[in-house]
């Protein structure tokens, strides 16, 4: 457990240092645990597990978008695992519901419970087509046909300057709708 | 979109840099400092007696017990911008206006009253107190929720309570050179109030919009 945390703790460090792949890879540990800790929480307050994958992606989007109040210096799972919290409670008030989530819904995760398929969800495709065309094309371009932002840029005859804000805007968009809707 | 496409747009993204939470905080207080200040020449003004004044302990005592309040308010609401931040450890910082004013309140009581205590507790001013001190505080209330607003509290009615601490103690401040009482009763009494009713005001609307 500790070994995975400290894994976690130097891949955010290479990552706010600019490392891209070394960002991709932490998202992608981190979302078995993540996932794993969203089914247990609605499983405990009487929801459907199908759930599980909107509050995974919108733990994700508020990590991203909150990662400049992490601290280099201090470990990352338990600034993680507060967001995640978080957001978990939010999402299982929004359902109606009032729940007490555990900390120790994070940090417990069996390996065998960490199922590694990836899950698509319906909120935050949803909410993509509430979005400007532009921010939406930009979205549409790296996040589902894989394209690079200089790929995009020509594309859709855009600067990659232009690219990189509107994607940027796209996600903060995004995660203000998923949180008022 | 699967998690995985996500997580591709977000790695995409990380080039994107967010400045500090202090940063956006200071800037925005900055913003709306002018604002408390135009309410503050337009209404209240300096005392006349400053310089006088400035002799007096009890009348510099106001503006420690108010920067007290201001500069701690400020370092433990940008604690709290951090989710995994706990207000243990650091609510003592906030009980340093309130020591404060009891050794000024102590040091009053032990002198040869100038005037009966009701009448230094009530002075000649709350009312203008209770209303120039919420009022001025509202643009820099306004300011330090947009501030808090960039970090992620995880009690965003407390980080909210603490944005109205931030945004009373610093009107208190800009109020405690207009107002002629000077006595430690009377910032004891009429001050907490305005402050209470402020932090009141921050904690609602912090509930709402410091929510990330």
């Amino acid at each position: 457990m500790r070994g995975r945390e400290d894994e976690w703790t130097g891949l955010m460090r290479s990552a706010m240092a600019g490392d891209d792949a070394a960002y991709h890879r932490l998202l992608k540990a981190v979302t078995p645990v993540l996932r794993a800790a969203a089914r247990r929480g609605l499983a405990r307050a009487g929801q459907p597990p199908d759930q599980a994958e909107d509050i995974v992606q919108e733990i994700l989007l508020a990590v991203h978008l909150k990662r400049h109040t992490w601290d280099s210096e201090a470990p990352f799972a338990p600034w993680l695992f507060a967001i995640a919290r978080n957001k978990l409670i939010d999402a299982l008030r929004r359902r109606g519901r009032r729940v007490f989530v555990n900390i120790d819904d994070f940090a417990e995760t069996l390996p065998g419970e960490a199922p590694q398929e990836t899950a698509s969800a319906g909120e935050v495709a949803a909410q993509l087509g509430a979005l400007p065309q532009r921010q939406r094309d930009v979205l549409q371009s790296i996040a589902v046909e894989a394209a690079s932002i200089k790929d995009t840029a020509a594309k859709f005859s855009m600067s990659e300057g232009a690219v990189r804000v509107a994607l940027h805007r796209g996600l903060a968009a995004l995660t203000a709708k998923l949180r008022d809707h | 979109m699967d998690t995985d496409q996500l997580i591709r747009s977000l790695a995409a993204d990380n080039a994107h840099r967010a400045p500090r939470v202090g940063a956006v905080l200071t800037m925005a207080l900055l913003v709306a400092a002018p604002l408390s200040i135009l309410i503050f020449a337009t209404f209240l003004g300096v005392r006349a007696d400053v310089m006088s004044a400035m002799g007096n302990p009890f009348f510099d005592m106001k503006f420690a017990v108010t920067l007290s309040l201001a500069i701690p308010a400020i370092i433990v609401s940008l604690h709290l911008s951090r989710p995994e931040a706990l207000l243990r450890g650091w609510g003592w910082l906030l009980l340093l206006p309130v020591g404060l004013l009891a050794v000024a309140i102590g040091s009053e009581a032990m002198m040869a009253p100038a005037m009966p205590m009701t009448m230094r507790l009530m002075g000649k001013n709350s009312r203008t107190c209770l209303m120039a001190i919420p009022a001025m505080s509202l643009p820099l209330l306004a300011g330090a929720l947009i501030g808090l607003r960039h970090g992620a509290p995880s009690r965003p009615a407390l980080a909210g309570a603490l944005a109205g601490l931030v945004s009373a103690g610093l009107a208190a401040t800009l109020y405690a050179s207009h107002c002629t009482d000077d006595s430690p009763l009377f910032v004891a009494t009429w001050y907490t109030i305005a402050t209470a009713v402020v932090t009141v005001i921050g904690a609602a609307i912090g509930s709402r919009v410091l929510r990330y």
